[in-house]
């Protein structure tokens, strides 16, 4: 019907979109070569880095950052952030393991209540956000210090110290192990079952971000939030769900630091959430929201769970790896913003 | 143009808005058709933004009658003027600026497929891509950020998915006001565009020189009043930004208009 030519005129030709570009724009790229970077820099100077075991213990150490760190990064993506994720680890941990051995309570069912207990209190931080519009900063830092205090409150209240003692020896702790703390081994390797998790959490979270309508709004109450109310988008839905999400990834690794080490303390996953929010922007995902990927977190996590692991096998103070984190996460910050500016350059 | 030739889709009498004692709007008598362009002239206060807003169901009116294919509506939300074919593309577009133009397109309307209900992607590109096309603009890749798009781009994104999503009556609220004068002519083309594509336009401006060439039927507005009411062959250019405001600063926008292939 239109008899209008098409134009794409204003601003001369339109010059083809290189495979080049369409590369570069993903939000991953840069923690991928500096993954590998790492990679090869650390199987250099340690012996011990690219061994069967060497590698087990890095990809352990990775996954219980990473599974975090993937769910921290959608949730950076809608437009928000939670502090209290590293204390949510703990919090499940303790939970399973108090009413276990201080109440006799059933370990699949305790495992079961604190998932439960995770969603509810992911669903309040969300609900308080979304209906106060405070910053998510703040409403997660007050949902962070009640955890952190109930953590060591309670759990003294009940055994007069800060330490589940004994969770080894509750019934039924050997059928729910191999699902959280289990390890397979693999071509001389042992890889724990949290790996495959992680693996997991981020294929699941790559598809939902890029391939559901859920995703899509994810992006959207992030980018614009406005905007996305104006075209129909559910904000409150997409935000409440979000923070949810991240509480049952703390409750996930909460149950493997759990089953992994048969022990938990008040202070497990304290400053965590710090962690998990730079492997999220190490990974390409916006402080400002709207822009990141569960792949590029995932990498995030990777390079640090490397990096702590590879220290220690390169033989140096392992303070190092604080003084990295700093340089890693303000290079990180710096090529995201330039990546910014460059696609939401208006014209 | 004959204006007569089709039935009216909106047609306001005597509308009028008072919020308290303040009367907004008064007055105000028109009417849209599709395939045609009514363009709602005025300057600022003139309750442009008013009546744009009883007609995009935000507002309801308090006097007239507001009528879509004949029938008598009392609005009470955006959604209700949606459910009648009525879109309204607001100054701030309702886009994403970091998501690409395919995901923009069918932001809250997003098309699945399979037992997962999984985003149909390469449906949803296509289709982005060949309304884009229809509207006149060749897009190189649907997956460049929105916010890399010029704002005359960006307008008719916009535009083109409120056509997609079955609107049947447009109501673009000042499209060209912070656009250039090239820019501007590429909005105006696509307007242009809509109205080939038989669509009801309302077209909200302050500029006579912008509506003369799409519109054909204009009202204008002064300080909530409709102050004419004129089909094109009955006003001129001249006569149309007379009415506006009239004066000297006028004839550099005619000197502006002069120069725009536009309307050659």
């Amino acid at each position: 019907m239109s008899t209008v030519a098409p134009t794409r005129d204003v601003d001369g030709p339109p010059a083809p979109t290189g495979r080049v570009t369409r590369v570069l724009r993903r939000p991953e790229v840069g923690a991928a070569v500096a993954a590998l970077a790492i990679l090869i820099f650390f199987t250099a100077v340690a012996d011990q880095f690219l061994t069967p075991s060497g590698v087990g213990t890095w990809l352990n150490s990775a996954s219980r950052f990473g599974i975090m760190a993937v769910a921290v990064a959608m949730l950076m993506i809608g437009g928000e952030f939670d502090l209290s994720a590293g204390a949510m680890t703990g919090a499940t941990g303790l939970l399973v393991g108090v009413t276990t051995t201080g109440f006799g309570l059933n370990v699949w069912v305790a495992v079961l209540l604190a998932l439960v207990v995770a969603l509810a209190i992911g669903a309040l931080n969300g609900v308080l956000v979304v209906r106060t519009g405070l910053p998510s900063f703040i409403v997660t830092l007050g949902t962070f210090f009640v955890l952190q205090g109930l953590d060591l409150a309670l759990v003294k209240l009940v055994y007069g110290q800060v330490a589940v003692q004994g969770f080894a020896k509750v019934p039924n702790f050997d059928s729910v192990r191999p699902l959280f703390g289990g390890v397979i081994e693999v071509g001389g390797a042992s890889i724990s079952v949290s790996v495959l998790w992680f693996l997991a959490v981020t294929a699941v979270a790559t598809l939902v971000l890029l391939r559901t309508r859920a995703g899509n709004w994810v992006f959207a109450v992030g980018g614009a939030q406005d905007s996305a109310r104006a075209t129909g988008v559910p904000v409150a839905r997409t935000k409440i769900g979000l923070f949810m999400t991240t509480a049952a990834a703390g409750w996930l690794v909460g149950m493997i630091s759990l089953f992994q080490s048969s022990t938990v303390q008040s202070s497990t996953g304290v400053g965590d959430e710090f962690i998990y929010i730079i492997c999220a922007v190490v990974g390409g995902c916006l402080l400002t929201g709207g822009y990141g990927s569960a792949v590029g977190a995932a990498l995030g996590a990777l390079i640090y769970g490397m990096t702590r692991q590879g220290v220690v096998y390169a033989g140096w103070d392992s303070n190092w790896l604080y003084a990295f984190l700093g340089v890693m996460l303000l290079a990180a910050v710096l090529v995201n913003n330039w990546v910014r500016t460059r696609a939401e350059r208006m014209r | 143009m004959t204006t007569d030739t089709t039935a009216p889709l909106i047609e306001v009498t005597d509308l009028g808005k008072t919020y308290g004692s303040v009367v907004a709007l008064r007055g105000v008598t028109t009417t849209v058709r599709a395939g045609q362009v009514t363009c709602v002239l005025g300057d600022n206060g003139a309750g442009k933004s008013t009546f744009i807003k009883i007609l995009a169901g935000a507002h309801e009116h308090s006097e007239g009658t507001y009528r879509v294919d004949g029938v008598e509506q009392h609005m009470s939300s955006p959604r209700d003027a949606l459910a009648l074919g009525i879109a309204t593309v607001f100054q701030d577009l309702a886009v994403v600026p970091l998501m690409p133009v395919w995901r923009n397109f069918f932001l809250g309307s997003e098309l699945r497929k399979g037992p997962f209900g999984m985003l149909d992607v390469g449906l949803m590109k296509q289709t982005a891509k060949d309304e884009m096309a229809a509207m006149g603009i060749d897009l190189r890749d649907v997956d460049q950020p929105i916010g890399t798009l010029s704002g005359g781009e960006r307008q008719c994104v916009a535009i083109a998915r409120a056509v997609h999503l079955g609107a049947r009556v447009l109501i673009l609220d000042e499209p060209t006001a912070a656009l250039g004068v090239r820019q501007s002519g590429v909005v105006l083309r696509y307007i242009a565009a809509a109205r080939e594509r038989g669509l009801g336009v309302v077209f909200i401006t302050h500029n006579p020189h912008h509506a003369y060439p799409v519109g054909d039927r204009f009202l204008v507005l002064r300080r909530g009043r409709s102050i004419a009411e004129r089909e094109k062959a009955e006003v001129s250019r001249d006569e149309l930004t007379t009415l506006m405001s009239g004066g000297a600063e006028l004839d550099a926008l005619a000197h502006e208009l002069e120069r725009d292939p536009l309307l050659g």
